[in-house]
C-alpha cells in the first residue's frame, strides 16, 4: 500500500471535527475519484497526504513516509494540484528553472508535450494566461514531476470542454504502475471513464471504497419506461424517457457505473448500498 | 469513440476491438494497439484497457507474445462471429421476440421479408 491511513483525526477547532477516524489504504497503479459533499474535508484529506496538515491523532503514512515530517526525500515524489492557485509573474521557462529541479525525476520531455496538447504558448507571461490556461500549466507540470503520489483538487474546474477530453488523454496516457492518483472531483461525468476505485468522504470519514468492478457486480444502473420494469430497484430518478435506475445486480449485468447516480444513492440509501457491499 | 450509457466501459472496448477484427482493419497475427496506446485513444484508464485485452484473451480473440504486447489471434475473425452470434441469440433475440409477441407478429411473417432482405443484401 503505497497510503495508509489509520484512526486519523483532523480538526480544526475542537468541537467541529473535519476527519473523524478515517481508516484508507490505497494501492499505486490505480486513480482513486474522491467523491463528497461540499465541506466533507476532501481538500483536507489531500492536504493531510502532502504534509500541509498535520494529524491531530492517528497515523498517517505515505510511501513510509510521515508527511508531517516533511522530508525533501518524501515531498520530491508527491505533488499536489489545488483547486485555487496563485501563479508568480514569469514565463514557463522561468518557472520550470525555478521549480522543476525540486523534482529528481521531472519529465521535460513530457512537459512540452503536455503544454502542446493544451496548446500552450510556451513563451507567454504566466500571468497573462486565463485562469484556464494557467491550470492547464500546472496540470502538465504535475504530471511531468512523475511524482509517485500526485493528488489533484478539482482538476477539470475551469477547463473548457475541448481541453478535458485533452485532459482524459493525459491523464490516460500517464499513469504508472508505481503511481498513485488521488483526483477529488464533484465533476464526475468528467472523469468517470478514467477512475478505477470510489472514495466517498461522508460525515468525517470514508463512508465507502469500492472498485467500479465491484460497484457494477453489485449494483446494475439502467433506464427503463416504468419503474416495474426494473427488479429491486434501490434509488431512482425520473428522466426524459421514464427513469434512470440503480438497482440490486440479481441477473449479472454488465453495466456501466454512473457515478453521478451512484453518488446520489449512496447519499439518500446510505444503509441499503452500505449492507450490500458488506456482504 | 463514443461510449452509451448502458453497457460496462471494458465491454464497449471489447467490442470495438471485435468491430476491428470483423472488419479485417486489424488483420489475423497483426499487433494490438498497446494498453497505453489505447487508453489514450479512447480517454479510459489503462486499466479498464487490461481488463478489455484480459477478457479478449479468454475469448481466444487476441493472445499476448512475451514481451512484445498482443496480437490479434488466427482464428480471431472464426471466434469474433462465433461471439456475436452467441450474443445476438441470448440477449437481443429474446428482446426481438418479446417486441413480436406484443405486437402480435408471427414467423410466417417475417419469413417472407427476411428472404427478401437476404436477396437484397446479395445483390448490394
Amino acid at each position: 500500500m503505497i497510503i495508509s491511513l489509520q484512526h486519523l483525526h483532523f480538526h480544526y477547532r475542537k468541537a467541529q471535527p473535519v476527519l473523524e477516524n478515517v481508516n484508507l489504504s490505497l494501492a499505486p497503479g490505480r486513480i482513486y475519484g474522491l467523491l463528497g459533499r461540499n465541506g466533507a474535508g476532501k481538500s483536507s484529506l489531500l492536504y493531510q497526504l502532502c504534509g500541509l496538515l498535520f494529524p491531530t491523532s492517528g497515523e498517517c503514512k505515505v510511501m513510509g513516509y510521515e508527511p508531517a515530517k516533511r522530508l525533501p526525500a518524501f515531498l520530491q515524489q508527491v505533488y499536489l494540484l489545488p483547486e485555487s492557485f496563485h501563479l508568480p509573474d514569469m514565463n514557463i521557462t522561468q518557472y520550470l528553472r525555478l521549480f522543476a529541479p525540486f523534482y529528481p525525476s521531472f519529465d521535460h520531455d513530457a512537459f512540452k508535450r503536455h503544454l502542446v496538447a493544451f496548446e500552450i504558448p510556451r513563451e507567454q507571461s504566466l500571468q497573462a494566461l486565463s485562469h484556464g490556461e494557467q491550470k492547464k500549466v500546472l496540470i502538465s507540470f504535475a504530471l511531468a514531476t512523475r511524482a509517485k503520489v500526485l493528488l489533484m483538487d478539482e482538476p477539470t474546474n475551469g477547463l473548457d470542454i475541448p481541453s478535458k477530453r485533452q485532459f482524459r488523454k493525459v491523464i490516460a496516457g500517464c499513469l504508472e504502475p508505481d503511481q498513485c492518483m488521488i483526483i477529488s472531483t464533484h465533476q464526475v461525468k468528467d472523469l468517470d471513464s478514467l477512475i478505477d476505485e470510489v472514495l466517498i468522504l461522508e460525515g468525517h470519514g470514508i463512508l465507502l471504497q469500492e472498485s467500479v468492478s465491484r460497484i457494477t457486480e453489485k449494483l446494475s444502473f439502467r433506464q427503463v419506461m416504468s419503474l416495474e420494469e426494473s427488479e429491486a430497484p434501490i434509488y431512482s430518478e425520473g428522466a426524459l424517457k421514464g427513469y434512470v435506475v440503480v438497482a440490486v445486480n440479481r441477473q449479472a449485468e454488465h453495466s456501466r457505473l454512473d457515478m453521478e447516480m451512484f453518488f446520489n444513492a449512496v447519499m439518500v440509501e446510505k444503509e441499503k448500498i452500505l449492507s450490500l457491499f458488506q456482504q | 469513440m463514443e461510449f452509451n450509457n448502458t453497457q460496462a466501459i471494458y465491454l464497449q472496448i471489447a467490442d470495438y476491438v471485435c468491430d476491428q477484427v470483423q472488419l479485417q482493419h486489424w488483420p489475423p497475427e497483426g499487433k494490438v494497439p498497446s494498453v497505453r496506446e489505447l487508453a489514450v485513444n479512447l480517454e479510459v484508464n489503462p486499466n479498464t484497457i487490461m481488463r478489455s485485452y484480459e477478457y479478449l484473451q479468454q475469448q481466444g480473440i487476441i493472445y499476448t507474445r512475451r514481451g512484445l504486447g498482443y496480437y490479434v489471434s488466427e482464428d480471431a475473425l472464426r471466434k469474433v462471429i462465433a461471439l456475436r452470434k452467441e450474443q445476438f441469440l441470448q440477449e437481443e433475440l429474446p428482446q426481438f421476440f418479446r417486441k413480436m409477441f406484443l405486437l402480435g407478429v408471427e414467423l410466417d411473417e417475417l419469413k417472407a421479408r427476411f428472404e427478401k432482405f437476404k436477396t437484397r443484401q446479395a445483390k448490394a
